[in-house]
């Protein structure tokens, strides 16, 4: 029969198939993305209507806005700061694990079940680790020799300590890591063993090219989700101290659900798209030097 | 001839040679399980910490050095945080929810993976365009204007806006399970058709019961995304005692200086504890979603 991806069936009118895909697509996803652009344009309050006031919103975004600068410098620490950390570490456990080893899904489950844990109860049990006085963190830095900062207290501490307490979950990038490593075929490694290969030149031209589209596609997604960082920020610190934890989502927060200027908001969440849709496309782009595809010549 | 060739420069060395990897090897993997048993320790610490001070007295939850063995075991931090918010109440309006949207998850995005996997309809491949789009999206984008349109429709302070879109199915789900059911052979359904079923009756009674592990998956996923979902309970419930307990929690945080530390961590581990044991009991289905999706649940 034909190719996968023909489909077999025609469309039969009334079948009650395709309605609520496409009622459901454009309501919830196109239509409120189009909508944001629009809702930018627009000076929307509470109460009364909108009313079209052109490029104000973003006019007053780049050049009045004292705190959209901040919220983005914070926001890109954060990126910076996390996205690479937790690809590293992630990849590493996942390398690690990978290794013949007694008690792997022991191992495994450690690593991974703290990336369950519900995100509001992670923050409050760091919150809590956090603790200047009588914090467990504190008090091992204490053994250490070393003087615990007040983590969440301090401009210069509080984005560390937030990006620590993303770090707590990236068994789920490890898994995904692991699930790419146990797919690359074992016999590539055994020819380059007999080939004489160093076990640190397998790694470098063997397991580190084959998983270099696995590692492309979590670094997409870790950006798209590390820039729009937001419910530790608000329930650890709310923005503070210093707005040194404002990231931006928390800044369109603010304006749109605490001051309910929703047009503004929307200017606010249209500059996140482009930013993040910029960066996406830088990585695509760069993505041709150093991502492997199989398909491309040598297996 | 060759084999002999390969084999013989090994073979010459070959005690000697063996010998030396072998205690490298044995010190090198006792090096890696080492490091593994310290790192493992440092990222469960948190979850045993938060357990033992849910179990301690005001007093011993200041004691310095901290101590992990709470004396006396303090299990009235369990019912002070639940008199203290009402949890109980919070906790039912999470599984109302969670219940709801799994319910509509599992009748929609059938439905419409199996439309995306095997029927043709003009607009398919846009429309798919549209649904992998979306799920690279940042979601943050179209809060305000769905925000817009719930109020518009009057469900603010009503568990509609999280529950609605899951009968209208989920992008990632509907990936999911149209690359699953893709990799069933055609002749499958063609068989069926020629024996008269209809599509729905196809993917009722052939494709869904053998689709049960990536059913299992979106279910996982589903129940995991409503459970802890934040952002939402928050902009569309004012009402107290609508509050799911994510956003109860956050109450906890807020309040804090009326409350202690063992209630907190008492309610945090109330949070978790249901989803350790949905865990404990479908692990594979946890790894699988995670492997198979990219997503981290």
């Amino acid at each position: 029969m034909g190719a996968p991806g023909t489909g077999s069936a025609p469309y039969v009118p009334g079948l009650p198939v395709p309605e609520p895909l496409a009622v459901g697509l454009l309501a919830f996803t196109l239509f409120p993305i189009l909508a944001v652009f629009g809702l930018g344009f627009m000076e929307y309050g509470i109460f009364g209507r909108p009313t079209w006031i052109g490029l104000q919103n973003y006019r007053d975004i780049l050049t009045n806005d004292r705190l959209f600068l901040t919220t983005l410098g914070n926001t890109l620490y954060f990126v910076a700061l996390s996205v690479p950390l937790s690809t590293v570490i992630g990849f590493l456990l996942a390398v690690a694990l990978n290794t013949r080893l007694i008690g792997q899904t022991l191992f495994r489950t450690a690593f991974y079940v703290p990336s369950i844990v519900p995100q509001v109860a992670a923050v409050l049990l760091f919150v809590w680790l956090f603790h200047p006085q009588i914090g467990l963190i504190n008090f091992a830095l204490d053994l250490l020799g070393l003087d615990g900062p007040n983590w969440l207290g301090r401009p210069q501490w509080a984005k560390p300590a937030i990006v620590i307490m993303g770090l707590w979950g990236v068994g789920g990038g490890m898994i995904i890591y692991l699930a790419g490593l146990q797919s690359i075929p074992q016999h590539l490694y055994e020819a380059a063993e007999i080939d004489g290969a160093t076990e640190m030149r397998r790694f470098l031209v063997i397991t580190i090219p084959l998983m270099t589209p696995t590692l492309f596609y979590n670094l997409i997604i870790g950006i798209i989700g590390s820039f729009q960082v937001f419910v530790t920020a608000y329930v650890a610190t709310q923005g503070g101290p210093l707005n040194s934890t404002l990231f931006y989502v928390l800044y369109l927060y603010r304006y749109g659900f605490e001051e309910f200027r929703l047009g503004y908001a929307s200017a606010l969440a249209w500059i996140l798209f482009l930013l993040v849709l910029a960066l996406t496309v830088v990585v695509f782009r760069s993505s041709s030097s150093w991502v492997y595809y199989e398909s491309g010549g040598e297996r | 001839m060759r084999v002999a060739e390969s084999v013989s420069p090994l073979a010459r060395d070959g005690p000697s040679w063996r010998y030396r990897r072998s205690t490298r090897q044995v010190l090198r993997m006792s090096a890696v399980h080492l490091a593994l048993v310290a790192t493992g320790f440092l990222f469960l610490l948190p979850l045993l910490w938060m357990v033992s001070t849910s179990l301690k007295s005001l007093t011993q939850q200041a004691a310095w050095p901290p101590e992990w063995i709470p004396q006396p075991f303090v299990w009235r931090n369990y019912p002070d945080a639940a008199a203290f918010l009402p949890l109980a109440r919070y906790t039912l309006n999470s599984l109302t929810i969670t219940i709801l949207f799994v319910i509509g998850t599992l009748l929609s995005c059938p439905l419409i993976a199996y439309a995306f996997a095997r029927i043709r309809f003009p607009g398919r491949d846009f429309l798919f365009i549209v649904l992998i789009a979306t799920i690279m999206l940042p979601g943050v984008v179209r809060l305000i204007p769905t925000y817009l349109m719930f109020r518009q429709l009057g469900f603010l302070n009503t568990y509609l806006p999280m529950v609605l879109p899951a009968f209208f199915g989920s992008p990632l789900f509907i990936f999911l399970l149209r690359q699953y059911f893709r990799t069933f052979p055609e002749e499958l359904a063609d068989a069926a058709r020629m024996d008269g079923a209809s599509e729905i009756g196809i993917l009722y009674r052939i494709f869904m019961p053998m689709s049960g592990p990536a059913l299992a998956v979106i279910t996982i996923f589903a129940v995991q995304s409503q459970w802890n979902d934040f952002v939402d309970p928050l902009i569309y419930l004012n009402k107290e005692r609508m509050r799911t307990l994510a956003v109860g929690l956050y109450y906890f945080r807020a309040y804090q200086d009326t409350t202690n530390w063992g209630q907190m961590m008492a309610a945090a581990t109330m949070m978790t504890a249901p989803i350790l044991i949905l865990f404990a009991l479908f692990q594979r289905y946890f790894i699988q979603g995670v492997a198979l999706t990219g997503m981290k649940g």
